[in-house]
């Protein structure tokens, strides 16, 4: 049953062929038994998923059922969980019970689909690899030697090893896609604005931005389909009218224009990726899909300039967590300084001590020009670079990380080598257009994804150009070996 | 651009992070590789670019002025590290 | 060595919307410590503000009674530090590009000349709570109430040269605020108030000295006081030989000192950058034309209506115009008198300030209503009742006694203004008091007051005073 996809145990659901009960039990069972080898969960919601599942098995009969009503699934934890621990994969909040529901969590309450549970991730979302989490690395289930990619690499590896059909994630600088990457999945960060970010936990905020993880991009559609539109709670939500992103997936590709930035192909890529993704292009020309190179010239820039903004606005954003109203508090302040430097000095991990302080310095006196004004014009010139490639082109195709996961502790003392697994997809982040990653194909046994960018608030067609890809092919069927 | 020791507590203590001494060199290092990395930016000019402070070239929304929360403290409070008679406490506020 | 002091106020008023600046929680004043700061005020994570309508109109309005641009285009920007009264580690504000510029406020000098002091901006930005220091067990509390309430913050030029300029200048401004009822002004609640900066330079210096700035002064007297406090005190420093060290001081009014504040100064890298959660405010031309046509006659084109219209002195239609309550309430009061306009100003004016300073009460709670007073002045006029009557008559309106005519009518209060029957009480003077009427007639003029006041006193004062003149004059003569 957990082999099947999201819209597959929706049908199954409609046509009460299994219960919603008996999945979300069938998932916790799976989280319970394989979930130690890889530390995909913070926090397992088991008697909320099975009352939702309740729930929605009595809104099913009552004919009241959404598309996805019954389908278990699981949340990153950076999303509040009203009554729930949202730790954000830091000690800072290990007590912290969110006292309300992200507006990502409430409208996947309403459409009825049961919580699992919260998934590991880097703290605060800080990390390519999962492994500043407080609760410890996540393993990647294809090889648990190795990393899930991040910082959403809980929600990665619990849905590649079918802990749960899917889960949310949030992506700033690539956070949704890498880790789908590494873990054979397709994962989609929206267009800026179009998901809400109440509720979720702020990293970067003029880069944060939630998104779908599952098997294939039928599925992330759906999801897609419950997750965005308009909440009047977010300044930056963009108000339009709500749209069904599986309305196009079924288009031909024939005569679409797909971009190949020369900039995202050149040196630092490993061969095993660079023959897979060559391969997908072949196979979309196959589809009837053109291809032309594109230019993207100062997307080299794009990690420089990313970790002078994400890190300001982090410094910012996480000023508020001094341990006044929540969260961790030192033992015994002594005074009101001891109390905001220890508090914070021992609940927040390296990584995040230490972009807090790249953030702290890059806004101080006498820098900001050179760092966060000077970063904010090359954020200019790269989302014009986009901007030009889109005049020529439908979507833009280039691999999702240049290496395929990489080993446990690999990357973990050299902070900028570790910053350089987001070489392509940050660019994205910093223009605010839409991402994903599908699975490519494997090399040495470990999975890769291409990642296909589209205009802003092109999500149909980027799903409707991943799904023709995924009929036509079978990488993004195949499942880790001990997790069947 | 390398960071001293000296600056590393600067920052630190601007940003209210208590960083053990043994960590200082440490933070001194890698804060200042992550500086030399982002230099690169230096490579290109941006004269007359106008920065982009946000991805969306769209304008404020203005909300209502309608009262639409009510008085939730039980709850707020309940998580909070220490209240008394409402109030969350902290170690003395010297002015 | 002559001196010159140069003070330039930053004035935070509170705006009088029912919620705050970005989140939809009651600003009203005075609840229960943390009851009326939601998830946005408290600065959970994930949170998210969206601002308040309300506050953009009233600072568009503040923007075009000064004469100052409302900028098509402003920026929100977060300004970093950290105290247990700011609950995200920053304050959302306005930096770069504030959202009125440029304007102007005109005072009046003392010796009546005016003064024209430059508006260098107004910005948005929301409150912070209050720390309280009552002991407990060492610690101090929190309240975060007025967290995310909105400021206007209202920052002039270094124009004022003196103490009374910079309160002239903060007295306009007060008035100002209420006049457009974008603030209550209420000043010990915090709804107003002032930080001043202050220096001195020598005489014909141009080069502006050193300054300290003086935090959070709450009433006129105080800014008064402090300002004239901090100027001695940096005189004395320069004249000893010393430098004013820049720096923020706190006013203590209970010694009528300033002193140094110095856990404010340690920090003060405020690391501002545009906040990514607020888009840039824009504000349209015909937003800004609709609040234009609500705007309400301002304080100085109402006096100089006062003055031209109703032919008040400068000082009167100043004081009638202090609110835009008093002004309405002189205006009706003349309406219903019937157009005597001096007599209604002196009436509000003296008795009727009288009595409202004497219980405390603002001319909204004025036990007497315009209309009422208006009524009891037609009455003055149209000789119904005396002038010294109509005091008797107003305190008890005071007192709730009802309206002017039921007063007259109920203690029997009617002028005698029949010439027989003041006659018969003038002849019954006379024939009672044959002495007094022959040193009259013998010269001794000032007798005349004694008759008149035996007169007043046989009629209850009720005799009207002009006819009780005339005709005692022809009959004392013979």
């Amino acid at each position: 049953m957990h082999d099947k996809t999201l819209a597959e145990l929706a049908a199954a659901l409609a046509k009460r062929e299994v219960s919603s009960v008996e999945l979300t039990t069938h998932f916790l069972g799976r989280i319970e038994r394989l979930d130690p080898q890889l530390n995909s969960f913070v926090t397992v919601t088991a008697e909320q998923a099975l009352a939702a599942a309740a729930d929605a098995d009595a809104r099913i009969v009552r004919g009241e059922a959404g598309p996805l009503t019954g389908v278990p699934m699981a949340q990153k934890d950076i999303f509040c969980t009203d009554g729930v621990k949202t730790s954000c994969g830091s000690k800072m909040l290990d007590n912290f019970v969110a006292p309300y529901d992200a507006t990502v969590v409430e409208r996947f309450k309403a459409a009825g689909l049961p919580m699992l549970g919260k998934t590991n991730m880097d703290e605060f979302a800080m990390g390519s690899s999962n492994e500043t989490s407080f609760y410890g690395p996540v393993k990647n289930p294809w090889d648990t030697t190795r990393v899930p990619g991040g910082s959403s690499g809980g929600s990665a590896a619990a849905v590649a090893a079918r802990l749960a059909p899917a889960a949310t994630g949030t992506d700033t600088g690539g956070s949704i896609r890498q880790p789908a990457a590494l873990c054979n999945l397709t994962g989609l960060k929206p267009t800026y604005g179009r998901v809400s970010r109440w509720g979720m936990i702020a990293f970067a905020s003029s880069l944060d931005q939630g998104g779908p993880m599952a098997q294939n991009a039928a599925d992330c559609a759906l999801l897609l389909n419950v997750m965005a539109g308009f909440d009047p709670k977010d300044s930056t939500s963009i108000e339009r009218p709500d749209e069904d992103f599986t309305a196009h997936l079924n288009q031909p590709l024939k005569g679409l224009k797909i971009g190949l930035p020369k900039e995202f192909f050149g040196a630092g890529m490993d061969a095993g990726v660079a023959k897979a993704v060559d391969e997908a292009i072949a196979q979309y020309r196959a589809l009837g899909a053109e291809t032309v190179e594109v230019s993207l010239p100062n997307s080299g820039l794009s990690v420089p300039a990313y970790y002078v903004v994400a890190p300001a606005e982090c410094s910012s954003n996480l000023a508020r967590f001094d341990g006044v109203r929540y969260g961790y508090r030192c033992e015994k302040p002594k005074d009101l300084m001891d109390l905001y430097t220890r508090s914070r000095g021992e609940g927040f991990g390296a990584e995040v001590k230490r972009r807090i302080m790249i953030g702290t310095y890059a806004l101080s006196a006498g820098y900001f020009d050179a760092y966060y004004l000077k970063a904010q014009q090359i954020r200019r010139l790269i989302a014009d670079d986009f901007k030009r490639a889109f005049e020529q082109v439908d979507v833009i195709l280039g691999p999702t990380s240049p290496t395929t996961a990489f080993r446990l502790g690999e990357k973990t003392d050299d902070p900028v080598t570790m910053y350089l697994s987001d070489i392509y997809t940050i660019a994205v982040n910093l223009a605010g257009l839409p991402g994903m990653s599908l699975p490519a194909g494997f090399a040495d046994g470990l999975p890769v994804g291409m990642q296909l960018i589209g205009n802003y608030f092109d999500e149909a067609r980027l799903l409707n150009v991943a799904h023709q890809y995924q009929l036509a092919t079978d990488w993004h069927r195949r499942m880790p070996g001990g997790f069947e | 651009m390398s960071l001293s020791n000296e600056d590393v507590r600067k920052i630190a203590h601007l940003a209210r992070l208590a960083v053990r001494e043994e960590d200082i060199e440490g933070y001194a290092h890698s804060l200042s590789d992550i500086l030399a990395f982002v230099e690169q930016m230096s490579q290109v000019d941006t004269e007359g670019v106008l920065p982009m402070a946000h991805p969306q070239d769209a304008a404020q929304r203005l909300r209502a002025d309608v009262v639409g929360e009510t008085n939730q403290r039980e709850r707020h409070q309940a998580i909070a590290p220490a209240v008394e008679a409402g109030l969350y406490l902290v170690p003395k506020v010297i002015e | 060595m002559e001196w010159e002091t140069v003070i330039g106020l930053e004035i935070h008023a509170q705006l009088a919307t029912q919620t705050k600046i970005f989140s939809g929680a009651a600003t009203a004043y005075g609840a229960e410590p943390n009851t009326q700061a939601c998830l946005i005020d408290l600065g959970m994570p994930g949170v998210l503000p969206v601002l308040n309508e309300e506050a953009v109109r009233m600072a568009v309005k503040l923007g075009l009674a000064i004469g100052a641009e409302v900028a098509p285009r402003s920026v929100f920007a977060r300004k970093n530090y950290f105290y247990p009264d700011l609950p995200k580690g920053y304050q959302i504000s306005q930096y770069e590009l504030p959202v009125v510029a440029r304007g102007t406020l005109e005072i009046e000098l003392e010796d009546g000349e005016t003064k024209t002091i430059g508006v260098t901006r107004a910005h948005l930005e929301e409150d912070a709570g209050k720390s309280l220091h009552e002991d407990f067990h060492g610690m101090s509390g929190i309240d975060l109430n007025r967290a995310g309430t909105p400021l206007l913050e209202i920052v002039s030029e270094p124009d004022m040269r003196s103490a009374k300029e910079a309160v002239a200048y903060m007295k306009k401004l007060h008035t100002l605020v209420r006049y457009l009822e974008i603030c209550d002004g209420n000043m010990q609640e915090g709804s107003f108030r002032c930080d001043a900066n202050v220096s001195v330079r020598p005489q014909g210096q141009h080069k502006f000295g050193t300054r300290c700035e003086i935090k959070n002064l709450n009433s006129f007297r105080y800014v008064e006081r402090a300002i004239n406090y901090e100027v001695e005190r940096q005189i004395a420093i320069i004249e000893g030989g010393g430098a004013v060290v820049q720096e923020t001081r706190l006013y203590d009014p209970n010694k009528d000192e300033t002193r140094s504040m110095r856990s404010k100064e340690e920090a003060n890298d405020y690391r501002y950058f545009p906040d990514p959660d607020l888009l840039p405010l824009e504000i349209a031309a015909d937003f800004v034309e609709t609040v234009r046509t609500t705007l309400p006659e301002l304080p100085d084109e109402k006096k100089h209506r006062f003055m031209t219209h109703y032919g008040l002195s400068a000082y009167d239609a100043g004081v009638l115009t202090a609110s835009r309550e008093m002004g309405d309430y002189y205006e009706q009061v003349v309406k219903v008198c019937g157009g005597h306009a001096k007599l209604a100003a002196n009436w509000t004016m003296v008795e009727l300030s009288a009595v409202l300073n004497r219980d405390n009460l603002d001319i909204a709670d004025s036990p007497v209503s315009a209309d009422m007073l208006g009524q009891m002045l037609a009455r003055i006029h149209d000789n119904t009742i005396s002038g010294k009557i109509a005091k008797d008559v107003f305190e008890a309106m005071c007192n709730g006694e009802g309206t002017a005519d039921e007063i007259i009518e109920k203690k029997g209060l009617k002028q005698i203004t029949d010439t027989g029957a003041i006659e018969k009480i003038i002849d019954e003077v006379m024939a009672a008091n044959p002495g007094q009427l022959a040193d009259y007639r013998a010269g001794k003029e000032k007798l005349f007051g004694f008759f008149v006041g035996q007169v007043m006193k046989a009629t209850g004062g009720k005799a009207n005073p002009g006819q009780l003149n005339d005709l005692l004059k022809k009959k004392l003569a013979g």
